[in-house]
This record gives C-alpha cells, structure tokens and sequence, in this order.
C-alpha cells in the first residue's frame, strides 16, 4: 500500500512504471506460508518418531522372553512323598514343584544340592510361575510322574533384565539384583544353547502378577474387549436413534438448540466427571459391582454418546436434500426415506464416527480410576461382571512399578494399544474410502 | 423408530437385570495406599495359589486417602473389604466410616517402610541428617537469631561436609502418605535441631501454627514436590545428575544400580538397621478390615490370616524380600492375636 502513496513523488519525466500488483510479495508470501506449514508438519513428524522411537526401543524387547531348558525329573518322591495321589487329587495340586526345577537345574551346573546358599541364588534363576507350569503339566497327565521331561521354563526377572542387558553389570554385586555367580552361571547356560530368548505368549495370556516375568496384559485384554462390545451395542443404537431424531424429525425449536448445546458440550467434559458419574449412578445407586467391564462400559458409552451423535449428525446433514425430496416425491413415508435412503447413504460417516469414538474410548484411563478398575486383577473374567482391567489402565499400573523388567513391559503394552488403536483407525478409513459418496 | 425404541428400552432393561442377578461378590476387594500395593500384591497373587478355592482378590490402587474414603462408603458387597493405608486412619475418617454405618473397623500394622534420600550413582557419598534437610529445604531458617526466607542455594551452604551441589529435591508431593513421615521424622526434627522451632514460637503462633510452619517446605523451586509415584523421582534424578530424591527402601534396593543411598545420621538404610530403629526416618504400613464383612465375603478371613502369617511378613519372607521392613517377633503375634480376638477401633 505504501508503494502507492510513494509512486507520485517519482519525477514525472520517467516512464510511467508498470503497475505495481505486489506479485513479488504475494509469491514471497506464498513461500512462507509453505515453509510455516513444511516446517509445522516437520515438527509433528519429529515428535511422532521420538515417541515411537522411544517406546519401540523400549518396548520390543519386551516380546522374547528369557527361557532356560530343564530336563526335570518329575520324582514321585518329591511331588507325592505319601503315595496319595489316587486317593487324593489335591497332593498334584500343591506338591512342591519348584524343587524339582531346581534340582534339574542343580545337575546341570553341576551344583551340589546340599550347598544352602548356593541353591538360594539357583532358586532365583527361575520364575516362581514354574510352580504353575508344572502343576498344569503333571495334574493334566498324572502318568507323567516318574518320567522326565525336558520343558522351557521362564527365568526370573532379574535374569531376564540381564540377559537382555538391561541390568549394569559393570557396577559392585551387592547393588545390582544378579549375583556374579548367578552371572556366570547364565553365561554358561547360553553357551550350552539351553537358555535362550523365547516368543513371550505370556505377555498376552498371563493376568496382573507381582511377578514381572508371568505379568501379562491377559486381564486387560478381555476386559477392554468387553468394554468395547458394550460400548458399541449400547451407544451405536442410541447414538444413532438420537441424531436421526434430532436431525429428521424433531423441529427446531429452544428445546433442540438447548439440546444441541448440552452435547456438544458433553463432547468436550473431561472423562473423569463421567467416572464420577459412573461411581454414583451405576456402583452407589444401582448397586453393580466394583472393578466390573460392565461399569466401565456403561461408562465409556456415556463419554462416547456425544462423539457419535455429532459425528452421525454431520453425517446425515451431508445427505443431500434432493434425495430426501425423491423419495418423498415417489411416495415414500418419512420413515421409509430415513431407513431406506438416508441412513444407508451416511453409514460409513456413521461407522467412522463410532470407530474414532470406540478408540477414544479403549484409550480411556481416568474414568475407570473410580469404579475401582485401576487395580491388581489376577484371574480372567469369564463375564462383564467379574473384576477386571483394562489396556490403558495396565501401562498406567506398570509404569508404577519398582522393578526394572516392568519398563519394558510398559512399553510393550503400549506398543499393543498402539497396533489396535491403529487398526481402528485404518478401518475407519478403508469404511469411508469404500463406500464413501460425493455428490 | 418404534423398533429402535424398544430395542433401547430392552437393553436399558437387559442391564438393569443382569445386575440385580450378579450374586454374591466371591472375592475380596482391597483399595488404597500405593506403598501398600505391591506388598498386597504378592499377598493376593500367593493366596490365590496357595487357596484353589478363593479368587485372587482384586487389589485397587489410589492412594491411602482415596482407599479410606472408598472404604467408608458403607457395609455391603458394593463396598471394599479392606483399605490399605501407610499412615494411621484419622480420626475424622474413622467418623464418617461410623456415619456410614461401618461401626466396626479392625486395624492390622503389617510392618515398616523406611524413606530414603538418594542421588545418581556416580555422585559422592552423602551423609544427610535432619538438621541439613531442614536448612536446605524449609520455608524459613534462623540466620543469626533471625528467622529469615531461605537463603541457602548449594548443598555446601547448607554443611561444608556436603557436595558443591545446587539445591534440587524431590520430595513427595503432599497427596502422598510418605509426605508425613518425611514431615515428622525430618523436618520437624530439624526444626528442633536448628532452633528455628523457638524462634517460630517466639511469632506468638499457637502449637499447631507453630508445627504447621516448621513443615514448611520452601515454595522458589529448589525442593519440587513429585505428585507421581517413585519412578518418576527416578526419571527426575535421571534427567537431573545434582538432584536428590526421596524413594521408598523397597524401590531403592530395587533400583540400587541407578542410585546411591545417603546416610541418615550416620546410619545406612536397610531393613535390619530400620527394625532396629537405628534408622530414623521409617513408618508402620497398615490395612484396615471391614469387621462386618467377615464371614460374609469368602475368604477375607483367610486373607488377612493368611497375609500376617510368617511366611508371609516374617523376617524371612517374601514381602521382607521386596523391602519391607518386618516387625519385632511380639509385635507380629500381638497384631494376630488382635485380629483373632476381633478388636476393632474406637
């Protein structure tokens, strides 16, 4: 503009300049606002990869799980001393089983078994879960007793961490948690080939455990896939019966702007207060159960509503009129047009909107921290009323955690909510990309 | 639409009566103290192995005070059975716990947590006594006579024995129920010591006044309150090579190849010299039992017998091997015997 006001005080002898359209600052501008928005993108990028880098680093290690191969003598001796067993089934299921792994192991090394301290540190070279495997395995086949039979069986923790070279082993024994000879002797069974990095199943089936090597996100897993089925049955039909109503029928009067209001605010609440809500409504009032997937999501459904009303709203405004009118105008009832033309014609903006609500929701914490969810789970729930987690919920507890294996298990739970969260998403895409209509 | 509706009512209706059909809760519920956690942890997991017949109880985590008030709710199978809790019940908690009708509350002290001061591993020694944590940390210290604002920023100001460090605690924040102890055993000792408690008294302040400001902690950024839990102290120290953190002794010993402990008055931290109560800075860990639901809920008697058993917090036991620090032999038996006999609180 300045250029303007300067061009009459050139000398008027001078040809008359060309108009001046600012073509130059317009391109100059044009470049920088590329670069703003290059170098913003770039921003989000690095960020993205830090964190990514961050937890795959972490996080990958925690899918091999350290095993050691025993040859265990399953000695009548030791696991039925009273020769019982026919009379009474429970002498299978609490018999002493890490003894025998640890003798198994004693042989291998060549350790004598009257060696007290020694068997101490050889009894932390395996996990205590042990008891569990063997007892699966012996109470599953009684004939196997007097046998012996060679099984992979899970180290400890702590043996874990330094196979993996997560423990300094550069620093004094007495602060670290592996002895040097406990060091010398996993040395000597890698070398043998007998203890080795296994695909860790656990990680995916075993529940809560103070135990870092038979923790795994089992608990979590079911109760998230409950919360997401209950999520899905209960606020799809009424997320969707209330947009079409909102949308179609209802007339536009204070009631639908105050309701609209009221959603879209909804929307934007933090998901503690629905967790309040929870916890007054659905456990104080009605009397459910603590820690259940069922409070959880008819909790999450309340969070999720406005999610899905809006987007399903936006959906069907998207739906142009002329095939309202169409449908109409060859006779067509009301509800007819909404079931038969419009509906069909904004499913997949519908789908998207539910999908992106769903994973929102599966990535909830905060509400769950009140119903009595936050907490050690050890047995799988068999129904939506039993006591369980959740996959957000199982980072949260593990990031807590004193011990060091649990940090890459922090990091491997959240590599798994990050490939569901990422399935999800791409599914709504692939949805909306398929059936997705322009007009 | 109609269809939809009645869709919608059924379901709403479905809900209702799944829950009014959910029988009897069939496994202890526990929430509270995040010290107590990984202690109740083991309890519940070894429980649920060695008793086939009882569920694994469900241990929530929440802190001490959201633990008690969950656990005032009421008396009912909606409620928490036990609170777990690393300080005393209070006395106006144990009043809205009788107001909700939970007459009957059984008190059991499982044993003790010892607080810690460490920095990085590769720093010097420290020897730390609540005189220095007071100097270097508190709201306001006597300088000649005077009682002034802070002025201390190094470590070295504070007692020449210590390093040329700039002053950068991490202390837990005050949701926390290791805050009290470290109010109580350090600050309000060191108050004592440095004689900033008469000089305070001298301000005209009444007793608690007084108390309140000995545990002041300076607001300018030197002493940061960690509202988190122990690895975020960690990742502090980390982050931070100069700084010191306060940790649980179970969380150090766990982590003992990242830190390094400091002395308390000369005594090194551990779990012998904290039973012996050599080492000042430690405090009792209890849990509370809902009298009414014994008997009522399956296996909570078993529970609790089960978790003040020797194998389980005797000297050596695996709640003593992840860092807690075990009760004398008589204190032990008196705290099963209390519970035997059914004594509640008033």
């Amino acid at each position: 503009m300045t250029d303007i006001a300067l061009n009459p005080a050139a000398p008027a002898s001078a040809r008359p300049a060309r108009r001046d359209i600012g073509l130059k600052r317009r391109y100059a501008a044009e470049r920088r606002f590329k670069l703003y928005g290059i170098t913003a993108i770039a921003i989000g990028i690095f960020f993205l990869l830090a964190l990514l880098f961050s937890v795959f680093s972490n996080g990958y290690t925690a899918f091999w799980q350290t095993e050691v191969r025993l040859a265990i003598n399953l000695d009548p001796k030791i696991i039925d001393p009273d020769n019982k067993r026919a009379s009474d089934p429970n002498v299978l299921l609490t018999a002493n089983y890490p003894i025998l792994a640890r003798n198994a192991l004693a042989e291998k090394l060549g350790v004598p078994t009257t060696d007290k301290p020694a068997m101490r540190e050889l009894g932390k070279l395996f996990s205590e879960g042990v008891r569990g495997q063997l007892r699966e395995l012996v109470a599953g086949n009684p004939s196997l007793i007097g046998t012996t039979q060679d099984v992979w069986v899970l180290t400890g923790a702590d043996i874990d961490s330094a196979f993996k070279g997560q423990i300094d082993l550069g620093v004094d024994q007495e602060r670290r948690k592996v002895s040097d000879r406990q060091v010398e002797w996993m040395n000597k069974l890698k070398s043998e080939g007998a203890m080795a990095q296994r695909f860790n199943t656990g990680l995916f089936t075993y529940g809560a455990s103070s135990r870092p090597e038979t923790s795994g996100l089992g608990v979590a897993l079911i109760g998230s896939l409950y919360m997401m089925l209950i999520v899905l049955c209960l606020s799809l039909p009424i997320g969707v019966a209330a947009s079409i109503y909102l949308e179609e029928y209802a007339k536009k009067s204070r009631l639908t702007d105050i309701i609209e209001v009221n959603i879209n605010n909804l929307a934007a609440v933090p998901s503690i207060v629905f967790g309040l809500l929870g916890l007054a409504v659905f456990i104080n009032f009605f009397h459910m159960p603590r820690s259940a997937s069922l409070v959880g999501g008819l909790v999450l459904t309340l969070m999720t509503l406005p999610t899905i009303i809006i987007a399903t709203r936006a959906a069907l405004r998207a739906v142009p009129p002329s095939i309202r009118a169409a449908a109409l105008g060859v006779g067509a009832s009301k509800t007819q047009m909404v079931f038969h033309h419009v509906l069909p014609l904004a499913a997949p903006g519908i789908l998207t909107g539910t999908i992106i609500g769903l994973a929102h929701a599966l990535g909830e914490t905060a509400p769950l921290l009140l119903i009595g969810m936050v907490a050690f789970v050890a047995n799988n729930p068999v129904t939506p009323l039993d006591p369980s987690t959740a996959l957000p919920v199982q980072i949260y507890m593990w990031a807590n955690e004193a011990e060091r294996a649990f940090v890459e298990r922090t990091s491997g739970a959240i590599i798994v909510l990050l490939i569901f969260l990422a399935v999800m998403n791409i599914t709504a895409i692939i949805l909306r990309r398929r059936f997705e209509r322009r007009w | 639409m109609n269809k939809l509706l009645t869709t919608a009512a059924l379901l709403a209706i479905a809900v209702g009566a799944s829950t009014v059909a959910a029988s009897a809760r069939d496994q202890v519920q526990v929430s509270g103290s995040s010290t107590v956690l990984p202690y109740a942890k083991i309890v519940a997991e070894s429980f649920g192995e060695t008793y086939p017949d009882f569920k694994t109880p469900v241990v929530e985590s929440g802190g001490s005070g959201a633990g008690i008030k969950e656990f005032c709710k009421g008396v009912g199978e909606g409620t928490v059975d036990i609170a777990n809790s690393s300080r005393p019940i209070k006395e106006s908690e144990l009043k809205s716990c009788a107001d909700a009708g939970v007459k009957d509350v059984q008190e059991v002290r499982i044993g003790y947590d010892g607080i810690v001061f460490a920095t990085d591993i590769k720093g010097p020694d420290w020897a730390l006594s609540p005189k220095d944590v007071y100097t270097a940390l508190a709201a306001q210290i006597v300088v000649d006579g005077k009682l002034v604002n802070n002025p201390n920023t190094k470590w070295n100001e504070v007692n020449p024995a210590l390093p040329d460090w700039e002053i950068a605690a991490y202390i837990p924040g005050e949701k926390h129920g290791t805050r009290e102890v470290f109010e109580e055993k350090l600050m309000t000792a060191g108050c004592k010591a440095t004689g900033a408690a008469d000089a305070i008294k001298k301000l005209g302040l009444d007793d608690k006044a007084a108390a309140a400001a000995c545990v002041k902690v300076r607001k300018d950024g030197k002493a940061v309150d960690i509202d988190g839990d122990y690895p975020e102290t960690l990742a502090r120290i980390d982050a931070n090579k100069t700084g010191v953190g306060v940790f649980g002794l179970a969380f150090y010993e766990n982590n003992a190849d990242k830190l390094k402990v400091a002395t308390v008055d000369g005594v090194v931290p551990s779990t012998e010299t904290i039973s012996s109560g050599k080492y000042p800075v430690s405090r009792p860990l209890f849990f509370y039992v809902k009298k009414a639901h014994l008997g009522v809920i399956p296996g909570l008697k078993e529970y609790v017998d089960f978790f003040l058993d020797d194998q389980m917090i005797g000297p050596d036991s695996p709640l003593v091997e992840y860092g807690l620090v075990a009760a004398p032999d008589a204190e032990r038996k008196a705290q099963r015997d209390a519970f035997a006999a059914g004594t509640t609180l008033k």
